[in-house]
């Protein structure tokens, strides 16, 4: 009798597990939605729009402030060249690496030289 | 849309009164309707969804209670403790986005989320709230970080501008993103739309190529309703991290 529920209890353990199983794949599919599978994703679309947003907030300024002080091109090249700068910066804070957030100082001193 | 030989794929984006004589004189168009009719939806679908009020959640319920968690979760994992207070917001934004871009997806409907306009004021209230949040939490000690910690002086002079301008295209950067996500989207469907129509009137050997365009299309619906989520997401996520970015000292 013992060994009934012993064989009984095998196959229901071996039932859950094909349960279980069968639906595990149900919870991958699910998971993406919440995993990081669609902030990759995310990151990925932003990269582009981020670069571009911050040259057309550059040149948009320059513009404005030409516009404003009349010295025509001065300041449309100078905040173009910031605003495509920031927009590097932009999706290097996208990209970089989380622990490289106490590196800020190293990829700034860079384009002194 | 789509007459004879010439293919107008942005003409879907146009606003015309909607709603008769009345829509006339309040100069009522689509792009408000559909504002309304989002807003409805995500209101009554949560409404209904919640009635029950069961300890065991029906279907509904639990597709309410799991659009509750999901943002709730956003919120404070990504805001933290102080996130409960924004999360009203976030859940607000992304679903208004999210029955946006959906609503925009059937048939004689209309993406309001496709005009500029539209994104603009929505990513500029995050902006706006975002700065205001700084401001209290942080003080002048807000200013300070428009100079990167460590960085030489001799440098503020090009540094200063650059974390302006990277911090003013913000909004920018939200409200294009999801503006060209939306067109973009839309466009694309119009244009294989109107092949499969341009096809069609080629005769016999048309009609077995119009299929291709078709095909096409159900696969870019798939691709749209996976953009339009995700555009969604991308907004509210980046709300909470601007608010994160506010809240912190």
């Amino acid at each position: 009798m013992g060994k009934e529920t012993d064989s009984s209890r095998q196959a229901f353990d071996r039932r859950l597990k094909q349960a279980m199983d069968r639906n595990n794949p149900d919870r991958a599919a699910e998971a993406p939605l919440q995993g990081s599978d669609i902030t990759t994703v995310g990151t990925v679309l932003r990269a582009g729009t981020e670069m571009v947003a911050g040259l057309a907030v550059g040149v948009a300024m320059g513009w404005g402030l030409d516009r404003w002080l009349g010295c025509r091109p001065v300041f449309l090249i100078l905040f173009s060249l910031l605003g495509g700068a920031a927009g590097v910066l932009n999706v290097w804070r996208l990209v970089r690496p989380q622990d490289a957030l106490e590196d800020k100082p190293g990829p700034h001193a860079g384009p002194e030289r | 849309m789509a007459a004879g030989s010439t293919i107008d794929a942005l003409g879907q984006f146009e606003l015309h009164p909607v709603l008769g004589g009345l829509g006339e004189a309040l100069r009522f168009s689509q792009s408000p309707l559909m504002m309304i009719v989002a807003s409805v939806a995500v209101l009554a679908f949560l409404y209904v969804g919640m009635r029950p009020k069961a300890v065991v959640p029906g279907r509904l319920q639990a597709a309410a209670e799991i659009c509750y968690d999901f943002i709730h979760n956003m919120a404070v994992d990504t805001i933290g403790p102080e996130g409960r207070a924004f999360f009203p917001f976030v859940f607000t934004l992304f679903f208004f986005i999210l029955a946006g871009n959906y609503l925009g997806l059937l048939p004689f409907s209309f993406a309001f989320t496709s005009h500029v306009a539209v994104t603009i004021a929505l990513a500029l209230m995050v902006f706006v709230l975002s700065v205001i949040v700084s401001l209290k939490a942080q003080g002048a000690k807000f200013f300070a970080h428009f100079m990167p910690a460590g960085a030489p002086v001799a440098l503020a002079p090009l540094l200063v501008p650059i974390e302006i301008l990277s911090f003013l295209s913000r909004p920018v950067s939200l409200s294009i993103r999801l503006f060209a996500n939306m067109v973009a989207g839309h466009v694309m469907l119009e244009m294989f739309a109107a092949f499969t129509i341009m096809l069609a009137g080629l005769g016999l050997i048309g009609d077995a190529l119009a299929v291709g365009p078709v095909v096409i299309n159900v696969a870019l619906m798939a691709l749209e309703l996976l953009v339009g989520a995700l555009q969604a997401y991308v907004f509210a996520i980046l709300t909470c991290i601007y608010l994160r970015e506010a809240v912190a000292h």
